[in-house]
């Protein structure tokens, strides 16, 4: 009896019922040290960061100004290349120092002179038509915009690229994560003692909010990535254009992300085994992948991006995109981001229901209809 | 005290449990015994409201269960589960915050349980990397960890070896020792009748016994005697009011019409002088079982 004396000795009074926050935030908290532990997360995230830094290197590469054409310029035909910026003539004697120069690669052309061409000059390349030069020489009309585009169809293609990747990336990323845990605690059983000590409800909210903030948390590190790699690169251009609308899709995706955890979590709360989760969760993955199809396929057709922006699975990628066209009125994104809250709130109780109905249920899947009635 | 009142429940057409009524007295080891299917899980997971009843209630010192109540108690539940990846100490320590344990009370509690249940050594293994037995030990500790106010423990002793059951045995009596009730279910018969105060019985979600393990012993227990003689105890066959059962030189299992006739038995034999011992035949939980099962 003295182990028993010893125990009482120690045992201070038990403590008080815990607050649903305090278990909400016990849950959470597991989630995201768990999360943080493992090897496969910690590589994917350094992986996608990688890829964000290796797009913005390359964005500067290509998207920037081109370096002049060097170019071997005989006589008189230096007059023709004057104060030409895609040009950076090297002045030489004749004709054959040209060739020399050209052969050696020290030049992509020769320009000399050429009385019976119009323009009075003949431009010699090694093996092929060099164009950059040609086009450099070419003369063209001035051409006159009545309705100018406000961003050019390449960078707009980037951008929705860019947002709907990061959307897709992460709703998989975590919607899947999310997914898993659920099995897990069904699979290992140990949801029985989970749920004997707090309710469903927190055990779907702190699994949501740990995995949301895990997501928030890798969005916002690859948006100050990209941000400072734009910045270091010198893109200051696209990223003004981009400000607002980045700010824009944080918001979005903040909520949007919590309906998509929800759905995610419900769906799979429906199977006992991991091996069953991929049948349950695909109609979740699609709801993910339509919009990031839709943006890469439709970004320049301004009536499906309209609705696309309020169709609340797509909005997180479609509103930006249009916010950062200018397609956008000021109180459109409001109206979306209603429209997202209330199908996210009633995302939440219906994933909250099918959860707190079918975590028990071990064996085959249960059917959506049971899951909805308990 | 916990108790049970007409507890009902169906799983579609059939009727898991019907009308089952017990109680589990503060400070009692209570052993719930019955057959494979008898319903010993649902009913703990009724208790626990983990599963709802279709009828009857459930009641601690009188007042109906609530959410509030369940979450002081401890709970093994039959399907064996810890977060695979965690460690021993951090499980425990989590668990006992989840029942609202200030952190430093929870990590003191936790070491201080897995130490005494043997697993000082694996604080910080994963679950998953340790033995059956251990892991079993792990889920023991995470039932008592909040140190609970009522016990439910569903076969805390399967998978663990002849010391392990004497560890788990010496912290469920110190449980109740405090005035904890705790009941437990368990095929091993011995162990509960070894442990036991009282026993609940259960067959085809009926309660078939229930009460302090000595008085359904004596209430069931065998009206057979057991006479055992240095000599021959042949003789014993040829007395009136006598009924032999068993028979083997001089040993032998008997049936008395009356007392007066079991007593002229031991006066005969200690007449003889060769008496070696005279007993009431013992019961074992066993037999009691069998017969009100039967």
């Amino acid at each position: 009896m003295s182990t028993q004396s010893q125990q009482a000795a120690v045992a201070p009074t038990r403590p008080g019922e815990p607050s649903f926050l305090d278990s909400v935030s016990l849950i959470a908290g597991r989630e995201i040290t768990m999360r943080l532990r493992s090897k496969a997360f910690l590589v994917s995230t350094g992986i996608l960061m990688l890829a964000v830094l290796a797009s913005v290197v390359l964005g500067s590469l290509f998207g920037g100004q081109s370096d002049p054409a060097k170019v071997a310029v005989v006589g008189s035909a230096a007059t023709a290349v004057e104060g030409n910026p895609a040009l950076d003539p090297v002045p030489v004697d004749d004709e054959a120092a040209g060739e020399q120069l050209l052969r050696d690669g020290e030049v992509d052309a020769v320009i000399s002179p050429a009385a019976s061409d119009p323009l009075g000059i003949t431009v010699i390349g090694l093996d092929q038509t060099p164009s950059s030069v040609v086009s450099a020489l070419a003369v063209r009309p001035s051409v006159e915009l009545l309705e100018p585009a406000a961003v050019d169809p390449g960078l707009a293609y980037l951008v929705a690229f860019g947002f709907g990747i990061v959307f897709f990336m992460s709703a998989i990323t975590f919607g899947s994560t999310i997914a898993q845990s659920v099995v897990e605690e069904k699979q290992t059983r140990v949801v029985e003692i989970l749920l004997s000590t707090v309710s469903a409800r927190a055990l779907l909210t702190g699994k949501v909010i740990g995995n949301s903030v895990l997501a928030f948390g890798q969005i916002i590190a690859i948006a100050a990535l990209a941000i400072v790699g734009l910045l270091v690169t010198g893109q200051k251009v696209l990223l003004g254009g981009l400000g607002s609308s980045v700010i824009w899709f944080v918001v979005f995706f903040a909520i949007g992300f919590v309906m998509l955890a929800a759905l995610f979590a419900a769906s799979a709360a429906m199977v006992s085994r991991a091996e069953d989760m991929g049948s349950v969760t695909t109609p979740v993955t699609m709801l993910v992948m339509i919009p990031y199809f839709l943006v890469i396929f439709f970004f320049d057709n301004p009536a499906v991006l309209a609705i696309m922006s309020y169709v609340p699975f797509s909005a997180p990628v479609g509103m930006p995109v249009r916010i950062f066209l200018g397609q956008a009125e000021w109180w459109e994104p409001i109206l979306s981001l209603a429209i997202l809250i209330a199908t996210t709130a009633l995302a939440v109780a219906i994933g909250e229901r099918i959860y707190r109905n079918t975590l028990l249920k071990t064996g085959s899947r249960v059917p959506l209809a049971e899951a909805l009635r308990g | 005290m916990l108790e049970l009142n007409d507890v009902t429940k169906r799983y579609g057409e059939r009727l898991a449990l019907d009308a089952v009524s017990f109680s589990v007295g503060d400070g009692r080891l209570t052993g719930f015994v019955g057959g494979n299917g008898a319903g010993k899980t649902t009913t703990m997971r009724i208790i626990l409201g983990v599963l709802a009843a279709d009828g009857g209630s459930v009641s601690l010192d009188g007042a109906t269960l609530t959410a509030a109540d369940r979450r002081r108690f401890g709970y093994m539940p039959e399907e064996r589960g810890l977060y695979p990846k965690m460690k021993v100490l951090e499980q425990a320590v989590y668990l006992a915050r989840l029942h609202g344990w200030a952190p430093a009370a929870a990590r003191r509690n936790a070491s201080e349980l897995l130490d005494r249940l043997g697993l000082g050594e694996r604080f910080d293994d994963t679950i998953e990397s340790l033995s059956l037995g251990n892991q079993q030990r792990a889920q023991i500790a995470a039932a008592l960890v909040h140190h609970p106010e009522v016990l439910v423990l569903d076969e805390p002793f399967s998978g663990l070896d002849p010391i392990a059951v004497e560890t788990v045995q010496g912290v469920l009596a110190d449980a109740a020792a405090g005035g904890v009730p705790v009941l437990f279910s368990s095929h091993q018969l011995d162990i509960v009748e070894r442990l036991c105060d009282d026993l609940v019985i259960i067959a085809g979600g009926r309660i078939a016994a229930s009460g302090a393990r000595d008085a359904l012993r004596a209430e069931h227990g065998s009206e057979r005697w057991e006479l055992l003689t240095d000599g021959d105890t042949g003789w014993l066959r040829e007395r009136a009011g006598i009924t032999v059962a068993e028979f083997d030189g001089g040993w032998a299992v008997f049936e008395a019409e009356s007392d007066a006739a079991r007593q002229a038995v031991l006066a005969e034999a200690v007449s003889r002088g060769e008496v070696v011992s005279f007993t009431r035949e013992h019961t074992t939980l066993a037999q009691i079982f069998k017969e009100v099962v039967r």
